[in-house]
């Protein structure tokens, strides 16, 4: 940790939990509990697992061309978007390459709310203001506690401390209070929410959720292991800006009209590229055994050949096996075939696997 | 009787007959997390001081524990590749990693004693 990490506002309940802190995207985040990353997964896909993520950025963009500036910056046809909808998008370099993957959701006619990756936040911001000084729109970084509350009981446990989340659906969007903004969405695979609000706000509304023996703050080291079971994509290393969202099996995030005929940044590389027909292509990756595999493993298929790079890896505690994901040439990236990774000299043998691994509990209806 | 040293590496060596049996202290393993798999050493394999003898998983990543001296491995703890959290609920006792065959005791003088090594945690 150098002394440069930004810290999070609530910080001192952190500490006061025991929570033991690591650097992250330029933040001193809590990395683990006492409870450790093996029962804060568990817990979390058992009850619910609070986390702090306000490392992670809101952006509000609003104006009568609001809806024109996110179909230039995103892959996306915001003007479709229902208000209270959210939808995962990118912004995309020239090349196509993902500079960052966001969650944007419509609050009103021409009102939305862009939430961005830590790392990424202060050139996104750069990002979108560029394109902004196009259009008649204002895009203002959000002063914000952003929350995540993950697991089958979060309903539960917000419906106790007064909040109720009632007909809101997965991938939808609100606010609720004053300056707040909370969604049904998260990174964990389960049934969650993601709420923004001031600090003073989320000062007591922690204190509400933690007098719910079923919440338990849960750390980076667990929100990694549960979106890698959940085949999640971590920016940075699952996706980076050499890598388009063909390659990495995201083309489901962009609607097949704008697939076709938008006018996005990267559109006619995306385009090209999805006609040249993909070299490598993102899969789920299982070890077979005990030892994971991790991240930068080097892949070969039966013969030996160079067959691609691992890009998360770790262990799976619900799933009781390590996990991994990755990028292979696209001849291999069928269930079942398989390769191997490289791990410090050794071949271990690793199946092309389907992503998740831990089925989705999402609340769609 | 057993004599205990550590090292500043955070491990733990029980000598008795020229033999040590070395794993990682109740600080290392808190530090590291909860461990899920260890890649144990082969017997017989000849290790000079500061060489990775075996790795140790956790969830997040793989850490190496090195040879604190030089000497030859005369057992791995096998029980660890079932349940590798051994070395979380018990570091210092069943959860120890290898036994090593020392090829020079005068080795030892350099390592710390119990009181030194709580010194260098605190």
């Amino acid at each position: 940790m150098t002394g440069d990490d930004k810290h999070l506002p609530l910080e001192d309940i952190h500490a006061a939990a025991g929570a033991r802190f690591g650097a992250f995207a330029g933040w001193s985040m809590p990395l683990t509990y006492p409870a450790g990353v093996m029962k804060e997964h568990l817990h979390t896909r058992e009850h619910v697992g609070l986390f702090d993520i306000s490392h992670m950025k809101l952006f509000e963009v609003s104006g009568p061309e609001a809806v024109a500036l996110l179909d230039r910056a995103c892959p996306l046809d915001a003007a479709t978007l229902e208000i209270t909808q959210s939808k995962l998008t990118f912004f995309l370099n020239e090349a196509g390459g993902i500079l960052d993957d966001l969650i944007v959701t419509r609050l009103g006619d021409t009102r939305f709310m862009v939430v961005a990756n830590a790392g990424n936040a202060v050139a996104d911001e750069k990002h979108l203001r560029a394109l902004a000084a196009n259009f008649d729109v204002k895009v203002e970084p959000l002063d914000r506690v952003f929350l995540a509350i993950q697991g089958p009981e979060a309903w539960a446990a917000l419906s106790r401390a007064g909040l109720e989340t009632g007909s809101l659906l997965f991938m939808h969007g609100i606010e609720p209070r004053k300056n707040w903004f909370m969604s049904r969405s998260g990174y964990t695979g389960e049934d969650g929410f993601e709420i923004g609000l001031p600090e003073a706000d989320a000062r007591e509304l922690v204190a509400s959720l933690l007098g719910d023996e079923r919440v338990l703050w849960i750390g980076l080291a667990a929100r990694d292991s549960l979106r890698l079971e959940a085949g999640l994509c971590l920016h940075g290393q699952d996706i980076t800006p050499e890598i388009d969202p063909a390659a990495a099996a995201l083309m489901w995030a962009i609607p097949k009209e704008i697939r076709a005929s938008g006018t996005f940044i990267g559109a006619d590389a995306l385009r090209a590229a999805v006609e040249r027909g993909l070299a490598q292509k993102r899969v789920g990756l299982k070890p077979e055994g005990r030892q994971p595999v991790r991240a930068g493993a080097a892949l070969f298929d039966a013969d030996g050949n160079p067959a691609g790079h691992v890009t998360s890896g770790g262990f799976g505690p619900s799933v009781g096996h390590p996990v991994a994901m990755g990028y292979v040439a696209t001849p291999l990236a069928k269930p079942g075939t398989r390769v191997f990774a490289d791990v410090r000299g050794t071949k271990i043998p690793v199946d092309i696997s389907s992503l998740p691994f831990t089925p989705h509990r999402y609340r769609k209806g | 009787m057993a004599k205990i040293y550590f090292t500043a590496d955070h491990e733990w060596l029980s000598v008795e007959g020229g033999i040590a049996t070395v794993g990682i202290t109740d600080y290392a393993q808190e530090q590291l997390g909860d461990l899920v798999f260890v890649e144990l050493p082969e017997t017989g394999k000849k290790l000079a001081k500061g060489d990775t003898a075996v790795v140790v998983e956790s969830v997040k990543a793989a850490s190496d524990v090195y040879a604190p001296v030089d000497g030859e491995i005369t057992e791995a703890n096998g029980t660890l590749s079932s349940d590798p959290s051994l070395v979380n609920s018990a570091a210092t006792g069943a959860g120890w990693l290898w036994k090593m065959k020392l090829a020079d005791e005068s080795q030892l003088a350099s390592l710390m004693d119990e009181a030194a090594y709580k010194a260098h945690i605190a």
